[in-house]
Parts: structure tokens; sequence; C-alpha cells
């Protein structure tokens, strides 16, 4: 198993992605920067935090259109396993990956915090190893994370079971139905604000995203057999 | 040489935090006729080209594509001399 950090100008949370993978998973992880045009090789794609092209335009929308992220969509054709945190959530839904849009937070605040997550889904490959309904506490640093969608849109995501993370109490960004992140209807593709790769040792305050990436390898185990470092 | 002169806002659904931000302080400076704002974007988009059918289609390409993202956003543009 082979994973992917893509790598924008701007990105900011790529090393500690990296980390996460290197400490949690431990199986090989490569930057990957965003003008590649082969990800023939990666079975895992990851789309870290940051600033891509300095949020000009939109959050991702300059993003959406680098190189890499026709290979992201092939990708995820394929049925294979793309996680977008933060910026790579919002480079997801510019790129139609997922449904919806982000907008400034509620508050015009940027958010950077501790927050408890409720597991709505535990039925996908990011979740497997959380309980349904489990709180986890995860960090969240952003400004605009205030996801929207239309009510269309909405019913579907419920319709479908997308919706895999909200927040529990306080919503930090107004975001609809308190919602913090989603899945495509196929389950490979999953968009997230708060940042698990944050939370991987309880030095961090939280080791409860450890077990997003555990769920991964899991998943990516369950379906190719035992061999991890092939 | 043609301009394109595009003007992005949030949809009328949308709430608009800003808006509603800026809105609050001109109450607060006693505007209270303001009855809503909304905060849009400004873009001014230079042409090299003087065919102003082929750019009204171009334009909206790019509005489309690029320019707006039309789940949250409303666009309108005009073409201008540049």
């Amino acid at each position: 198993m082979k994973v992917a950090v893509i790598v924008f100008p701007g990105s900011n949370a790529d090393l500690e992605m990296f980390n996460a993978v290197e400490d949690i998973m431990q199986v090989p992880v490569e930057y990957v920067w965003h003008s590649e045009t082969d990800l023939a090789a990666y079975d895992v794609i990851l789309l870290p935090g940051g600033f891509s092209y300095g949020d000009y335009l939109r959050c991702g929308a300059v993003a959406r259109f680098s190189p890499v992220m026709e290979q992201v969509a092939k990708a995820a054709d394929a049925g294979k396993l793309i996680l977008g945190v933060c910026n790579g959530f919002q480079i997801l839904l510019e790129t139609g990956l997922l449904p919806g849009a982000m907008l400034r937070n509620r508050s015009l605040k940027y958010r950077c915090k501790m927050v408890p997550l409720r597991v709505e889904n535990n039925q996908t490959p990011f979740t497997a190893d959380y309980a349904e309904n489990e709180i986890i506490q995860i960090p969240i640093a952003h400004g605009e994370g205030n996801y929207y969608c239309d009510q269309e849109t909405l019913a579907r995501l419920k319709a479908n079971k997308q919706i895999v993370f909200t927040y529990e109490g306080e919503n930090p960004n107004g975001s609809i139905e308190n919602i913090a992140g989603i899945c495509n209807e196929r389950r490979n593709v999953l968009g997230m604000m708060p940042h698990p790769e944050r939370a991987v040792h309880q030095w961090m305050s939280s080791d409860d995203g450890k077990r997003l990436f555990s769920s991964i390898l899991k998943t990516w185990r369950e379906q190719n057999g035992a061999a991890i470092n092939a | 040489m043609l301009k394109a002169i595009v003007y992005v806002t949030l949809r009328e659904s949308v709430l608009d935090p800003q808006g509603s931000a800026v809105k609050g302080a001109l109450h607060t400076l006693g505007f209270a006729e303001v009855a809503d704002v909304r905060i849009g974007k400004y873009m001014e988009v230079a042409l090299e080209t003087d065919d102003r059918e082929q750019a009204v289609e171009r334009v909206r390409e790019m509005a489309e594509k690029l320019l707006a993202n039309t789940v949250i956003e409303d666009y309108r543009f005009e073409i201008v001399e540049g």
C-alpha cells in the first residue's frame, strides 16, 4: 500500500498528514506535487489543509484546476480512497467530487480549537474503527468551514447516509445541519473540516484521529488481502 | 480590445455573513434605512479580441468554470470597450 500526500502551493498541513501516515499507518508515503500527472502508484490519496493558491478567488477554486486534480478525479472513479481535510475538503467541493460549497464562518472569525464531533456513520472506509454516534475530539482551524448545500442535496446526503461527522454541541462555523464531514455515495471520497492528523498522539491533546487512519488501513487490507507493504 | 466586467454575488438563498456584519455596522452608525447588504466580487477581465459575440460566450464559460461557484454564487457581466 502506498499513500500520496498532495502538495499545492500554499498547503501547510502536508507535513502533519505525512507524519500521521508514517506514525499510525506505517506504510510508504510520498509527497506529490500538484503538477504531477500520474497517480497510478498510489492506493490512498490525501489532500491536506492549508491555503492553496492563497485561497484566491475562493478556497480551493484555483487548486481544483491543478494537473493533479484530474488524476485525483480518475482515482476517485477507480474507487481509490481519497481524503480531503480542511482546504482539501474545500478543493473536493470545488472539484465536484463532493456536493455543496463552503461559505465564510457565520461568526466571520477564524476558529482554531479542539471540538467534539459525532461519528454519524461508521460504515465508511474512513470510520470503520469508530463506534456509531461516538463523540470524538478533533481540532479545527478554519475561517471558511460553513458547509452549505441546497435542500435537495441535503435530503440526498441524509438518505444516502453521506453525513459522516457532525459538530456536537456548539457549531463553530454555522454549517448546515452541523455538518463537519461528508462522503460521496460510493463512500470512497471523504471531506472534513476538522484535522484528524492533528490528533494522533496523546501529547496533541487527543489521539482520536488515529482511528481514521487505522480505518483506512483496515479497509484497504480487507479489500486487498493482508499484503500491506506490497 | 474588449473588457469584461464581471460581478459575482452570493445567491439570494445563501446567508451572507459579511453582508450581515456590515449591515449591523451601518445600523450602529445611524443608517437605520439599511435593509440589507450583500457583498460580492467585482472583476475586470481584459480580452484580446474584438469579437463581442465570442467574448460573451467565452466569459460565460469562464464564469461557470472558475469565476463563480454556482452552488452558492450568481454572476452577471457586461462587455465594454477595453
